[in-house]
């Protein structure tokens, strides 16, 4: 025992591998100021993130405020049982399916065209001035983003249909018909985030080799010829990981997005699974419910984010993780 | 001469700008200016638009003539605004969530990245999974609202600062950050007596201005902005953040105007267009302000978050 510590003390303090017990523990105790600056954080983990998962029971169970989670009697998968005949639900599930994958058709190309777009550019104090004009969006509220798309697209007094009556065309009520409004809702989430999206394939950019350009220009390929060869190529890598990725957060929502742009006109199209959680759930107490939705949601979103992550890894890329 | 050989260093693209376009390159060239700065108009307009229009008559707005720039300039809406004991009191609330919240937020998350940043910490791999696990799997809306209330956090502030105090995202971007600090520099430190704490708070924190500032602020506009925390756990109206008490003016006039539609008729009580404008701006107008200085950091966030999302 006493040789195995002195072993321990002579080996270099970081030494990773082939810890023996004694050497373990000394490592510990060497950090313990260490491991006393991480408990706040494990303990934060483990309240308001393993104590929900913990609190999915209750998909379970008859869930009565004063018996708690544990006391509760099961339900034999009532809630599971009761799901399968919500006519709503197929309505939600397809709205926020239809939301996502129209959100990826359009809002994942547009970030990669306008980084083309500027890289083209060569005035840095234009592009400067752009990108920061472009960017603007991501740092506004979605109450904000709301509040203005309503007021620009207002039947009445807002400015879009105060131009198309000026050419003669009949006002159009944006948010009161579904087709338009899952327009506008693809259309303010590109405005919100194509802009911030640019970064990433800008860097990507940076890091073409120059010489290649060069030589190309050398054979006389135009700047057009230039994107489709280089540019393109260049950082299809980071774009097939991005759209991994994106798949795999195909059945989560935001919240806020369609909650700030929503109204009653319009929940054929609009209410989401995120709303509807909110709806059913907290406003009118159906907690089992909707904690069977929640967990068959979180379900479906971990099978496709680990298959993403395996995807982009198997791709030879680096993942998430 | 001395130009020709500067250019020569900086690389061929540099030289490249140098020649002149001609034919197609100089019509793509036009093209995209044109189409860049368009975008970037759009992009914009909205916010230039309810700026002029915060102070513009109502008449003005609802005849369409606002589009860049106050018409029969005013300032009553925006006076009105600050006239108004809710709105303010509101703001108080934003600010005190946005400062406590993101002093909890930093607090905790270097304290939570540093030690994961450290090699030789035996258990570092499960402490990680154990946090990243949570980024892939959660409990969902209900049972962390249930928690909340069962913790008694429900409608006080606590309940938006605290069930968001970490994100394991931010965790890994300092920690990231963290790594790559020279390990010679601990070393040293080490050979000095120092110990981890002193070293964290003397030498490794002095030296992540530029991650601190960039974390710090994703942080602070999250709180900013953030809506669904404070409309899901607090009903007392006393507790309304800005955002939230901007909501609900902004959706009055949301609810009049479908109304309007249903009903085929405008008789509804004509909605002052330019207070609401003048609230939205109101709420706004921090970030506005320091959107242009700090706007460098915001985008060195987004690449540290791209060296290892």
């Amino acid at each position: 025992m006493e040789a195995q510590t002195k072993k321990g003390l002579a080996l270099p303090y970081d030494a990773d591998i082939g810890a023996t017990p004694s050497t373990l523990r000394k490592r510990i105790r060497k950090n313990l100021d260490l491991y006393l600056c991480l408990t706040p954080g494990l303990v934060y983990f483990f309240i308001f993130c393993y104590i929900p998962m913990f609190g999915l029971l209750i998909a379970f169970k008859d869930y009565n405020i004063f018996q708690g989670v544990l006391k509760s009697p099961w339900n034999h998968f009532a809630y599971f049982k009761e799901m399968v005949h919500l006519p709503d639900l197929y309505k939600i599930i397809r709205n926020t399916l239809m939301l996502n994958v129209l959100g990826l058709i359009f809002g994942f190309p547009a970030p990669i065209v306008l980084a083309i777009l500027l890289n083209e550019v060569r005035s840095k104090y234009f592009k400067r001035v752009t990108q920061s004009l472009l960017y603007l969006p991501h740092f506004m509220s979605w109450v904000l983003m709301g509040g203005m798309i309503y007021a620009l697209l207002s039947p009445k007094y807002g400015i879009v249909n105060q131009l198309l009556q000026a050419i003669g065309l009949q006002p159009i009520y944006f948010m009161g018909e579904n087709a338009w409004w899952v327009t506008v809702f693809i259309g303010s989430g590109i405005w919100a985030g194509a802009g911030w999206g640019t970064i990433i394939y800008l860097a990507a950019m940076t890091t073409l080799d120059p010489h290649l350009y060069e030589s190309a220009s050398i054979d006389g390929a135009g700047r057009w010829k230039k994107i489709i060869h280089i540019t393109l190529p260049g950082i299809m890598p980071t774009v097939v990981v991005l759209l991994i990725l994106n798949v795999g957060h195909m059945v989560s929502i935001g919240f806020e997005q369609p909650y700030a742009l929503m109204n009653p006109l319009v929940m054929d199209v609009a209410d989401v699974l995120s709303t509807y959680i909110y709806d059913l759930g907290i406003r009118q107490g159906g907690f089992g419910l909707t904690t069977a939705i929640g967990l068959l949601q979180s379900a479906v979103n971990l099978a496709l984010v680990v298959g993403a992550n395996y995807a982009a890894n198997r791709m030879g890329r680096e993942g998430i993780w | 001469m001395s130009e020709r050989t500067d250019a020569a260093a900086v690389g061929p693209r540099y030289r490249s700008r140098r020649r002149r376009y001609s034919g197609w390159d100089a019509g793509f060239h036009i093209f995209n200016y044109l189409i860049i700065g368009l975008i970037a108009f759009l992009c914009i307009f909205p916010f230039v638009n309810t700026i002029a229009n915060a102070f513009s008559s109502s008449h003005a707005i609802q005849s369409g003539k606002v589009t860049l720039w106050p018409v029969d300039f005013q300032l009553d809406a925006m006076k009105s605004v600050f006239w108004d004991d809710n709105v303010i009191r509101s703001m108080f609330v934003t600010i005190y969530v946005t400062v406590v919240g993101t002093a909890i937020n930093m607090a905790l998350t270097i304290l939570t990245a540093y030690p994961l940043s450290r090699r030789d910490l035996a258990g570092r791999k499960y402490f990680m999974n154990y946090m990243i696990f949570t980024m892939m799997f959660g409990g969902g809306l209900i049972p962390s609202y249930l928690l909340n209330k069962e913790l008694g956090l429900l409608n006080t502030l606590w309940a938006i600062m605290i069930p968001g105090a970490i994100s394991a995202f931010n965790v890994i971007i300092m920690k990231s950050f963290f790594q790559n600090m020279p390990e010679e520099l601990r070393d040293a430190a080490l050979m000095d007596g120092c110990g981890n704490i002193r070293y964290l708070a003397r030498i490794v924190l002095p030296l992540s201005g530029a991650v601190m500032a960039t974390i710090g602020l994703f942080y602070a506009v999250g709180h900013w902005n953030s809506y669904m925390g404070a409309v899901i756990m607090i009903d007392d109206p006393d507790l309304y953040t800005l955002q939230v008490r901007l909501r609900n003016i902004l959706l009055l006039s949301q609810m009049d105007t479908s109304l309007e539609v249903m009903q085929q008729q405008g008789k509804l009580q004509v909605i002052e267009e330019s207070l609401k404008a003048a609230t939205a701006v109101f709420a706004t107008a921090p970030i506005l302000v320091v959107y242009p200085f700090l706007q460098k950091y915001f985008v060195k966030g987004s690449f540290l978050g791209s060296v290892k999302g």
